[in-house]
């Protein structure tokens, strides 16, 4: 279950201010002269509080996985600041930078090629542990294996095998079990159930909401997959050719889009529902996703907008505070309606939630909270389309 | 009389590890005009099936081992190498995931496309790049004279999904296949191409399968829809039937495993125990039996086959159907 969100005033985890990074594109294979860059971030600012999970979505290429190397250190920032615990990490060196390392661990999407294919379930476990000498013992190294293992549900047992021995779910649970190993406060989740299958991405999903209330952990959850993104996530920042175009909490975001790319995408989500398939109007957004080295000017997502003015083309629209904890950086909308229908669907028809027919179906119960928040915005939205 | 009928299809593999029966007496039909869609987790013989029909299994290691395929009153498994390479891109349009491997990197995009419609058509090279030309426009690329004269790595991966459409649908043909057409698209682009492939179809009148896993694709555009299973059909029917009323528990269990974007949110999700099975390891019993919620000893004696239930054309193969198919509406 999605804990409380932490209050609103306890001091940030996380910072990221201004963050900018450009990679050179040069040309000749060698000593290259320098012919352009890659604006993969240009100018990112958000915060993460303890406890929290921001999902970070957008299309391929806007700059989702840079910005979480950069919070790992594995990218030097072109420019801005992140701050970790309040400390500037490009400042850390030595013990601090190592305990950095040790709080901050991320979980990849690709299974099969973030591990060792050479090493055991059981050393590419230990190896973290080893190398930041937290366990020096032996025999107590395999003990917490096999505790770790056993926390992602895994049998210890699969301590012997080797990654290419095992599914892709597995593999998936051995990379976030070694993500644990050093105890860490805060993951980057980059598209880290991506890569699974439906019926085994719901496994892994339940498995990193329970690690997050039981290990107190904050995520970073960058995904493309907005349903997902939806379930976990407490604030969403969606991103388009390396900046935040819309910044808010989870249910705001998802029951009042501003942005008309966030617009965009959620409406070219499909339901699995065909007879609200019937009822959505779908219209695809046009155009692709330009270039992140001749960028458009002003507002970058003007040649697909479809509220665009000639205003867009000139400047760049700054994020703004539109509600309280709403950011959107666009200046064609300043809230004159709720827009549920944007998304596209109408409500569902409304069926009650019987007790379960028998043990075995196991019936979910739906999340009271989540249904009275529901039915309030499925209130508006009647009411909305009444008035009209 | 439908436009395809496949009955009873096997395809296997050899490998090292054993005899993969990938396709193990699969059955449907599509008729004229209409979408269908075929569903299914990773390894549950989506691919082989579609790659059986069109006779395109690597052999080695893949084979056909049985079963009919009658398109347009014709099995496509007596035909001759010859008269099934007129059929294929000529009758039967086919786009796949991946274009850049389908396509080929050293001829130009407006080549690939004229070759098509001299080998099945017979046009003149004049005609032929006229039509590619309007063939562009038609799936919606702009500037087409400048795009023909292209190499496929010079276009982004929507484009060339875009160009693999335009050449499946070069000979007006009567069915075309799609094998996760969009999966390795952005979520925009993704849309922008299933809305072309079911504008297209629709006014060619052409019927269209669709092989995907995202529940909701087949939601938005299949009028019917297959779920495998371990290298069989455990579930065909209305997709608005099969969504509202599964009768199989696999179904069930995916349909429930999504989060979904038009519901409250669940506090957690009801995922589907346990791992996808291994085919080589299939027994006499139903191979959903390990993770399926609703087994009985029954289940593990005989394998169910696809029956049909008390809706006309919805069939499932699972002992228990008309006990979930009670129970499943009030689930989901
Ligand atoms: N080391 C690099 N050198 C040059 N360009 C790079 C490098 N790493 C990333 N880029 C470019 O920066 C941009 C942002 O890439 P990034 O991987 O952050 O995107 P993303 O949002 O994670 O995309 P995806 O959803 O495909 O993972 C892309 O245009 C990419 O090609
Ligand atoms: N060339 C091959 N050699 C051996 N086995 C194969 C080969 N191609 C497929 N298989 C096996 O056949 C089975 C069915 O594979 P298929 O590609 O049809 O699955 P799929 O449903 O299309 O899955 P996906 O969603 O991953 O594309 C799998 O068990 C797979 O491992
Ligand atoms: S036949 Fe038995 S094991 Fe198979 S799906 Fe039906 S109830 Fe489950
Ligand atoms: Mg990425
Ligand atoms: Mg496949």
């Amino acid at each position: 279950m999605k804990p409380a969100e932490p209050a609103a005033s306890s001091a940030p985890l996380l910072e990221v201010k201004g963050l900018r990074k450009h990679f050179p594109i040069s040309e000749g294979l060698l000593i290259g002269r320098k012919i352009g860059e890659v604006k993969a971030v240009d100018g990112v600012d958000f915060t993460i509080r303890r406890g929290e999970t921001l999902g970070l979505v957008g299309e391929s290429g806007c700059g989702k996985t840079t910005t979480g190397r950069c919070i790992l250190r594995l990218e030097r920032p072109t420019a801005g600041e992140i701050r970790y615990n309040g400390l500037d990490i490009a400042t850390l060196k030595g013990r601090p930078l190592l305990e950095l390392r040790r709080r901050i661990q991320v979980i990849f999407q690709d299974p099969y090629s973030s591990l060792n294919p050479r090493m055991k379930v059981g050393q590419i476990i230990a190896e973290p542990i080893r190398a930041h000498g937290i366990e020096r013992d032996r025999a107590r190294r395999a003990a917490r294996v096999h505790e770790l293992l056993s926390v992602c549900d895994l049998d210890p047992a699969f301590a012997d095998r080797y990654p290419h021995e095992m599914s892709g779910g597995q593999r998936q649970r051995v990379g976030i079990a070694r993500a644990l190993a050093l105890e860490p406060e805060f993951i980057v989740c980059d598209e880290a159930v991506s890569a699974l299958d439906v019926s085994i991405q719901a496994q892994i999903i339940n498995l990193l909401e329970d690690l997050r209330e039981r290990f107190h952990l904050t995520y970073l959850f960058i995904a493309h997959d907005l349903s997902v993104v939806r379930h976990i996530c407490h604030r969403v920042a969606v991103m388009y050719l390396g900046r935040i175009v819309e910044l808010a909490d989870c249910d705001q975001l998802f029951d009042n889009p501003q942005h008309p790319y966030t617009q965009a995408l959620l409406a070219a989500v499909p339901v699995p529902d065909p007879e609200v398939e019937r009822r959505r109007a779908f219209r695809p957004l046009v155009g692709e996703v330009p270039s992140t080295i001749n960028p458009p000017s002003g507002c970058t997502f003007h040649p697909r907008c479809p509220i665009a003015v000639s205003a867009c083309r000139q400047a760049r629209p700054e994020l703004r505070e539109l509600r309280p904890r709403h950011w959107v950086a666009c200046g064609q909308v300043d809230w004159p309606f709720e827009r549920h229908e944007f998304a596209g669907i109408r409500s569902p028809p409304k069926r009650a939630v019987p007790p379960p027919p028998n043990k075995e179906a196991g019936t979910q119960q739906h999340e009271q909270n989540g249904r009275i928040r529901w039915d309030r915005g499925l209130g508006c939205r009647r009411l909305v389309l009444l008035r009209r | 009389m439908p436009l395809l009928d496949v009955v009873d299809l096997h395809a296997e593999f050899r490998t090292g590890l054993g005899r993969v029966p990938a396709v193990n007496g699969v059955s449907f039909t599509v008729d004229r005009g209409e979408t269908v869609a075929i569903v299914g987790e990773s390894g549950s013989g989506k691919s082989a099936s579609a790659l059986s029909l069109l006779r395109l299994i690597p052999d080695p290691p893949g084979r056909i081992t049985g079963g009919r395929i009658l398109f347009d009153g014709r099995d496509l498994l007596q035909l001759s190498e010859a008269e099934m390479r007129q059929v294929r891109g000529g009758d039967i349009g086919m786009v796949f995931q991946e274009p850049m491997t389908s396509l080929n990197p050293v001829l130009t995009i407006g080549r690939q496309i004229t070759e098509t419609l001299e080998q099945h058509r017979g046009a003149d090279r004049t005609g032929a790049e006229r039509r590619a030309i309007e063939l562009l426009s038609l799936v919606g690329i702009a500037d087409p004279g400048r795009r023909l004269k292209q190499y496929p790595h010079q276009l982004s991966g929507g484009m060339r999904q875009r160009i693999m459409i335009a050449i499946a649908i070069a000979c007006d043909p009567k069915l075309i296949i799609a094998d996760e057409p969009t999966t390795a698209l952005d979520v925009t682009i993704q849309a922008q191409i299933l809305e072309l492939m079911k504008d297209l179809t629709r006014r060619l009148g052409a019927a269209l399968i669709i092989i995907t896993h995202n529940l909701g694709v087949v939601a938005r555009y299949a009028n019917r829809v297959n779920v495998m299973y371990a290298g069989r059909i455990v579930e065909s029917g209305p997709a608005a039937a099969v969504y509202r009323r599964p009768r199989h528990p696999y179904t069930m269990a995916l349909l429930r495993s999504v989060p979904r974007i038009d519901r409250p949110r669940q506090s957690r999700l009801d995922p589907i125990l346990g791992q996808p099975p291994d085919l080589t390891r299939v027994d006499d019993g139903c191979a959903f039996r390990p993770r399926c919620r609703f087994a009985i000893a029954a289940c593990a004696r005989r394998r169910p086959t696809l029956m049909a239930g008390r809706e006309a054309g919805h069939l499932a193969a699972c002992l228990r159907q008309d006990e979930i198919a009670l129970g499943a509406e009030m689930a989901l």
